[in-house]
This record gives C-alpha cells, sequence and structure tokens, in this order.
C-alpha cells in the first residue's frame, strides 16, 4: 500500500498553521467521539474478521460522508512501523492505533480514513473513533464539523446506545457523549513564576485532567499541556465543550498575567533566557528531543513577549513535529542512531531557522 | 507515586500481596482502592460494621470481589472479573448484563449514570425499545380519530394507550 502524507490537506499539519484563535498560546484543539456498532463485541474482544467486517462498513459509510470527500484511507495494519510512527507523531492517529502501545500490538484492520483535520480511527479502543483537529482554540468549530460527520456516520451505521447510559464504549471512563475535547496550550509563564502546580490542582478540582503532548501517559515537555474534560456523561456536550472552554479560557488569562509579571519583574532574565534559547537552537550541532521542546518553549515565549519580533509561530509548530524521531529518519531516508538523530535534528532546526529569518528579512 | 490501577492519581494505599508464593505490593489511589472494594481508614467509616466484617473475613489483599465476579455476558462471553481486570467491557450488552455494577461504577466516575446529551436516532433506530415506539404509534392514531371524529376508535385507542402508559 502507498504510504503518501502528501495526499492531506498541507500533509496533514494544516491543524499547526497557527491561523486559529489564540494561536500564540494555544497550540491546537482536538475533539473526539467514540462510537460503537450494535451487534459486535467491542475491540477488545474482536476477532479478525469482525474487525474486518467493522472495516468494510465504517468505510462505506464514511466515503459516502460528503465530509470525508477529500479523506485519504491509511490501513495502519499494512504500514512499516516508522510509517505507523510517523502517523502518531504528527496526532493523524492515536498510539494505540498504530500499535505502539507496549503490551497491545498492532491489530489487523487497524485504519484510519481522514483529510488530515477531520476523521475517523477505526478499529481503535472503540470501534470508531472520530476525531477533529483545529489550529488554536476552536472548541465550538471543531466540534460542529465533528458532530455533521457524527450524523452522517450515524445514519448509516447501527451505533450502540442505551437509553439511560448513552453512547456505549468500551471503556466506562468514555461513556455517554464519547466526547474528550482537548486543548494543546503552552504555559511557560505560569511554569516560571511557580504557579502552575497551583493551576493543575484547580484543574481537577473542576473535572478536568491534563497530560502531555502526545496523549494518555506522555510526560509534560516544554511546558505544553493538553487540557481536557475528564467526565463524558450527565452532561450535555455542549455543556462539556462550555465548561472546558471557560477554564481554558480563565488559564489563557492566567498565563498572560503571569508573562506580564515576567516581563515587569524579570525583563533581563527573561530576554536572557529567549535568546539564548533561540542561539542554542540556531547554532548548536545535536539536540535532544526533550532539549529542543524546552528551547522552543523559550523561543515561543520570547515571540509571545514581542522580543522576538520576525520568527512565524507556524515554523516552530512544524518544528515542534518535524523534529520527532520518525519524521527525521523520513528525511534522512534511514534509520538513525539516538546519536545520529540528535545530530539530524540539530541540523533540521538550524536549517529552518534560517529559511524562517531569510524570509523574515525580505 | 503511582496508581497501580488508574496510573493517573498518586498512589496513598498500599496492599501486600501473596500470590504464588510471591510477595507482591500493589499501590492504588483511594478512588481505586475503593472501587476494588478495599478498605482503607479513609473509606471505612462510610461502610456498615456488617460490610466491614465481611470483608476483614476475605483477608486484605485477596481479591475483595464479591462472588458475583463469575457473571457472564450471554453475548460476548465476558465476566465481571474480566472488566475489574482490563476496565473494559466486552460489548454493548455488557452494560445491560452488568448494569447496576455499571451505573454505580459509571456513577463514581462521572458524577451521574444518566446520558443527557445528543441522542442517537436513526430512521430504524436500534436501541428504543419497542413500546416506546408502539405507545408513539397508537398516539398518532388516537389523534387521527379524535380530529376524523370516530369517538368509538378514539375510545378505545385512549383505554389501551392507559394500559399501556
Ligand atoms: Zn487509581
Ligand atoms: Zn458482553
Amino acid at each position: 500500500m502507498s504510504f503518501d502524507l502528501s495526499l492531506l490537506r498541507d500533509s496533514g499539519i494544516s491543524w499547526l498553521d497557527a491561523s486559529g484563535p489564540e494561536s500564540g498560546i494555544v497550540l491546537s484543539t482536538r475533539v473526539r467521539l467514540a462510537r460503537n456498532l450494535q451487534g459486535l463485541p467491542f475491540t477488545i474482544r474482536t476477532r479478525e474478521d469482525d474487525r474486518a467486517a467493522i472495516l468494510e462498513q465504517v468505510l462505506g459509510a464514511g466515503n459516502a460522508s460528503k465530509h470525508l470527500e477529500q479523506a485519504t484511507l491509511y490501513r495502519l495494519d499494512e504500514l512499516e512501523p516508522a510509517d505507523r510512527q510517523l502517523m502518531h507523531e504528527r496526532h493523524l492517529v492515536s498510539k494505540e492505533l498504530a500499535g505502539l502501545e507496549g503490551d497491545r500490538g498492532l491489530k489487523t484492520s487497524a485504519a484510519v480514513l481522514t483529510n488530515g483535520e477531520l476523521g475517523v480511527m477505526i478499529n481503535e479502543e472503540d470501534h470508531l473513533r472520530l476525531q477533529c483537529l483545529r489550529s488554536g482554540f476552536a472548541l465550538a468549530d471543531a466540534y460542529n464539523e465533528l458532530e455533521r460527520l457524527d450524523i452522517d456516520l450515524g445514519a448509516a451505521l447501527p451505533f450502540a446506545f442505551h437509553p439511560e447510559f448513552g453512547y456505549l464504549t468500551s471503556c466506562p471512563t468514555n461513556a455517554g457523549t464519547g466526547l474528550r475535547a482537548s486543548v494543546l496550550i503552552h504555559l511557560p509563564g505560569l511554569v516560571l513564576t511557580k504557579e502552575i502546580a497551583k493551576v493543575l490542582q484547580g484543574l481537577s478540582q473542576v473535572g478536568l485532567t491534563f497530560r502531555g503532548l502526545y496523549g494518555e501517559g506522555s510526560e509534560v515537555v516544554g511546558n505544553f499541556f493538553q487540557l481536557s474534560n475528564q467526565t463524558t456523561l450527565g452532561k450535555s456536550e455542549d455543556e462539556l465543550l462550555d465548561h472546558l472552554g471557560k477554564i481554558v479560557r480563565q488559564v489563557i488569562a492566567y498565563e498572560t498575567q503571569a508573562r506580564e509579571v515576567l516581563r515587569r519583574d524579570a525583563a533581563m532574565v527573561i530576554a536572557d533566557k529567549v535568546w539564548r534559547a533561540y542561539g542554542l537552537l540556531r547554532y548548536a550541532r545535536s539536540l535532544s528531543f526533550e532539549e529542543t521542546m524546552n528551547l522552543l518553549s523559550g523561543v515561543r515565549l520570547g515571540v509571545g513577549l514581542n522580543l522576538i519580533t520576525d520568527l512565524s509561530v507556524y515554523t516552530l509548530n512544524k518544528l515542534l513535529v518535524f523534529t520527532q524521531p520518525a519524521h527525521l529518519e523520513l528525511f534522512e531516508g534511514k534509520a538513525l542512531t539516538a546519536q545520529d538523530l540528535s545530530i539530524s535534528r540539530a541540523s533540521y532546526v538550524r536549517r529552518e531557522l534560517e529559511a524562517d529569518a531569510a524570509r523574515g528579512s525580505q | 507515586m503511582q496508581c497501580d490501577n488508574c496510573k493517573e492519581r498518586e498512589a496513598a494505599v498500599h496492599l501486600t500481596q501473596i500470590v504464588d508464593n510471591s510477595v507482591t505490593t500493589l499501590h492504588l489511589c483511594p478512588q481505586c482502592a475503593a472501587e476494588k472494594g478495599v478498605q482503607t481508614s479513609a473509606n471505612v467509616a462510610k461502610f456498615p460494621l456488617s460490610d466491614f466484617l465481611a470483608s476483614m473475613g476475605q483477608g486484605v489483599g485477596a481479591h475483595l470481589a464479591p462472588d458475583d465476579s463469575s457473571e457472564t455476558c450471554d453475548f460476548c462471553g465476558a465476566t465481571l472479573k474480566d472488566f475489574r481486570e482490563t476496565g473494559r467491557l466486552g460489548c454493548p450488552h455488557c452494560y445491560d448484563t452488568f448494569e447496576s455494577h455499571l451505573r454505580d461504577r459509571l456513577r463514581r466516575l462521572h458524577g451521574s449514570s444518566h446520558h443527557v446529551g445528543e441522542v442517537y436516532l436513526t430512521s430504524e433506530p436500534a436501541g428504543t425499545n419497542l413500546q416506546e415506539r408502539e405507545i408513539g404509534e397508537m398516539r398518532k392514531r388516537l389523534k387521527t380519530a379524535i380530529e376524523t371524529e370516530h369517538v368509538e376508535l378514539a375510545a378505545e385507542l385512549r383505554d389501551q394507550l392507559r394500559a399501556l402508559e
């Protein structure tokens, strides 16, 4: 099977183009809906032929939906590990679907039908995981698009639905609406002013959770946090989204305040931090992923504080994605050792920053 | 230390178990401990004394699941024990098979077990029960009967509807 991400709108990274609301602080918004087909076991108990049937049914419905007209099908089970990793790094599929979740492995008929922003993962933990990615802080936009796809698919497929419990999911933590909305947000101000612990503690008290850049179980690096709703049942989709939206607005306001404090009370310390980060990224010859994330965080803060004025946020966003291992290996056209990865990463970052600077000075 | 079960919250309960002659320690957060039925000083007060004594009998660290753990879903063959071990249900029917257990679980997880979001409707409703559709149909016929002044039919339908509702 061919593997070509250029078939997708903007190669599947349009959600990183920094065109959305609040895109200086919020990188992207993701909303997903979990759905299962009536009359079949959940994925954990499916056999190979069940999953083949699920794939066929969902594709039939998906291909008929005008919302997925431009979508491409990627059969994860027919892809090389490096390509699956690449899709995960690009946020197009979950770790689980890509078969990268240690003990669980890759399932036959695991697939995703996506146009890069809107799509459906098939044979994930649930039969269907509809997901919509958007640039910036755009919960309502993302959900509206997703809802239209949900209606199309639901009209063609028999979703498992219970009058009391709502949409039925393999794990009861997703039952009801099946909705998980998350906002990827950059909070260096709160981290530097040491206010972050308070904010994160507050989140759990209002029914939200946070994770690292790459979802469940991933570590927080580069001050990037994914904030999402914890519960999915007992509140309507709009209530869940409103609630998350309100809290995110508040977090954005806190972050903005924290940045003001930094600008006022520690201007020189911050400017030094920012420019050191930029200098390292621009000239270093070897960079680990974690170091890159932390330096990018510093530079992004510099852009937010108008210390660095002619560097595009899109370039910074792209660097987050393209400096990951599978992306670097794709560029180099071969598998890389950890040491070579760091060298390749540094040279990629250097080239991109140089190109951005050249564009800026034109 | 992270909870071994949910891998999210901080572990507060540390259980030492002896399984197959080897000693393992399980670290749980208060919520997961409560879900697994482990008594802690924090939640013990909320349980009646009889429950507490009953759980003592089984010994700390034993599988504290009551004997319903072998209850099996007719459709997919999953048991309550499977669910407790994996955290995942086997199929949509499991929600009916383990209904009361799940209702409690959903309440603990979400604060409610009652879905109030989008309702799934198709031309061929898969989830709604037959009786509801029947009642809807009869209401329509009753309305038509009243509008067309078929008094006897209307009376008959009204009585049938009352019996159904
Ligand atoms: Zn736990
Ligand atoms: Zn079942």
